[in-house]
């Protein structure tokens, strides 16, 4: 009896405990939940009277902030179509070919993917980005991106070509099939599953990156709303909250969206994968 | 028997090709390219950015004799400020704090067990400028909701980031990173057969027991991996700076944002590319740990 009583109470404390450390988490984004929905909002915690959308009015009549959401997507969009298309050919290379030495290759770029961080990178990457004239365009931060993304989205996808048999390209080549029409028929449809797992990834990566298209980018035009909403809150006078709240709110709409979609369609293993 | 390659060599060139170049020019030649730099005194403006010259070690002498890691703004600071901020923020904060909710969410009602990971998880998912700037609302002197929970309660109100500017970034980074801890060691927690724990409960043993003699011996190597992989993060994040950006008086100035703020703020390229290449050796250390024990962990089979 009394060991029952001992269990219970630790349970009891266990679920109080885990509680409140879920409430304490809590705490730096409860002002963020309410601030939006708030025509009067301050940096002071209010429960908005009355409730309304007016803020996101606010911001969608704003051409600045508009733009830099354009422009993220830009960015984001360009940089995973980079991505996806050569890690997807890289990698069914890596998987399917003869080509020697490639066993070594995924971890060599890894390597030198995990030891070239941006906070390392970001003196020779400006330099050479100038060298070429690209500073200040969304070539730049696509191809900046799409390098230093690629090799883990190649040993994503390595991993996961290297799951499917060979024997559905084996036997569609037996039937005639070229190499490449091996690929683009048979194996491109099998491995799409891996591909928007990478999609998801490098979007997320890049729209909320904030340090590359800081350093590489210089006019208000081509600002990603990560950059607008930091010289928002950054630049001297007070910020304008209310605009601030909701404009950021809009902003990690897509982030929130495909994480729960990810989790939703490929469950729990791949939560680890889908930052950094 | 030799495998029939599906792609030959050359097919397999020519799809190798765009991730190549991609991965050549923005990763492998700024690699070699920084080394190149930091021997230099290359600046931005003036006569030295267009025709630089070769200063051979002048830089990272620099780096290590100037301020002798005591006066905030010099590299030593920042080497040190750095070290600690991975020691108390991620060995610490994140791993201890993960390892601690992964073992509680074990055992707790299913709603409890949601509320909790969703906000840890909320923490970690939202972009960084976001994060920064519900931060510095949480922590405004006059409106903050920080203060006005210790006004509710009584206790005196701090002005966060003007008094203790290392300890708010390390709660914050810590607060921001825990969910990859927390996610791993709870994934590691729900391989162990549930079998251990029943046989474990039949003698009587308490959470704590069950946490030492079982739980924790059996994910060492998942403990190992968390560890070095968040320290290679933490050492070279730039987020605090969306917080403090550095200050006050460089007390928050940490490698990457001292990287920052001495090439693009201070224009000398060529001690910023020094820094990088000390953050480089560094990372390529803990990279290649990471390599050795993962492989030792898991002996992977190269398909040949």
């Amino acid at each position: 009896m009394g060991r029952f009583a001992h269990l219970h109470f630790s349970r009891v404390g266990f679920t109080a405990l885990t509680a409140l450390i879920g409430a304490i988490f809590a705490l730096p984004l409860v002002w963020f939940l309410f601030a939006p929905f708030n025509p009067r909002a301050e940096l002071g915690l209010a429960i908005p009277r009355p409730f309304s959308f007016s803020n996101f009015g606010t911001v969608l009549e704003n051409d600045f902030a508009i733009r830099a959401l354009l422009n993220s997507l830009i960015q984001s969009v360009g940089g995973v179509v980079c991505v996806a298309f050569a890690a997807t050919l890289a990698s069914y290379a890596l998987s399917r070919s003869s080509l020697p030495g490639k066993g070594a290759v995924t971890y060599v770029l890894l390597l030198f993917s995990s030891v070239v961080s941006g906070s390392a990178a970001m003196v020779p990457i400006f330099l050479m980005i100038s060298r070429v004239g690209l500073i200040d365009t969304h070539l730049a931060v696509i191809f900046v991106f799409a390098g230093g993304l690629l090799p883990t989205a190649m040993f994503i996808l390595r991993d996961f070509i290297d799951g499917i048999p060979r024997s559905y390209e084996e036997s569609a080549m037996v039937a005639g099939a070229s190499p490449t029409q091996a690929f683009f028929d048979v194996a491109l449809p099998v491995i799409r599953p891996g591909v928007v797992v990478v999609v998801v990834w490098a979007f997320v990566n890049i729209w909320g990156s904030f340090l590359i298209p800081f350093i590489l980018l210089r006019s208000a035009e081509k600002m990603p709303a990560s950059v607008a909403i930091y010289s928002f809150y950054s630049e001297a006078g007070t910020p304008i909250v209310t605009l601030l709240a909701a404009y950021a709110l809009l902003y990690s709409i897509p982030v929130v969206v495909l994480y729960l979609f990810v989790s939703w369609k490929f469950g729990f293993r791949f939560f680890g994968g889908i930052k950094a | 028997m030799k495998r029939f390659s599906l792609l030959s060599a050359r097919a397999g060139a020519t799809f190798m090709s765009p991730a190549g170049l991609l991965v050549g020019a923005f990763v492998i030649v700024p690699f070699f390219w920084v080394i190149f730099v930091s021997f230099t005194n290359r600046s931005l403006l003036g006569p030295t950015a267009l025709n630089p010259d070769f200063v051979w070690f002048q830089n990272y002498i620099e780096l290590f004799t100037s301020g002798r890691g005591v006066e905030p703004g010099t590299f030593g600071f920042s080497l040190i400020l750095t070290v600690q901020f991975v020691l108390f923020s991620a060995l610490i904060g994140q791993a201890l704090l993960g390892l601690l909710l992964a073992w509680l969410l074990q055992q707790v009602p299913k709603s409890v067990k949601g509320f909790t990971e969703t906000m840890v998880i909320g923490a970690w998912i939202l972009p960084e400028v976001v994060i920064g700037f519900a931060w510095f609302a949480f922590l405004d002197y006059d409106n903050g909701t920080l203060n006005g929970i210790l006004d509710a309660l009584g206790l005196p109100r701090g002005d966060w980031l003007l008094d203790y500017p290392f300890w708010v970034i390390v709660v914050f980074n810590t607060w921001r990173g825990t969910a990859f801890s927390m996610m791993l060691f709870n994934s590691a927690f729900a391989s162990i057969p549930p079998s251990y724990f029943q046989a474990a409960d039949v003698a009587g043993a308490s959470s704590w027991q069950k946490f030492r003699d079982i739980g924790l011996p059996l994910i060492r190597g998942h403990v190992v991996t968390d560890l070095i992989l968040i320290t290679m993060w933490t050492f070279n994040v730039f987020t605090p700076f969306l917080l403090t950006r550095g200050g006050p008086g460089g007390q928050t100035e940490v490698l990457s944002i001292y990287t920052y703020r001495v090439a693009f703020r201070d224009f000398d390229f060529g001690k910023g590319a020094a820094v990088g290449v000390v953050v480089m050796l560094i990372n390529l250390a803990f990279a290649l740990f990471y390599l050795w024990v993962a492989r030792k962990r898991t002996p992977r089979k190269e398909a040949t």
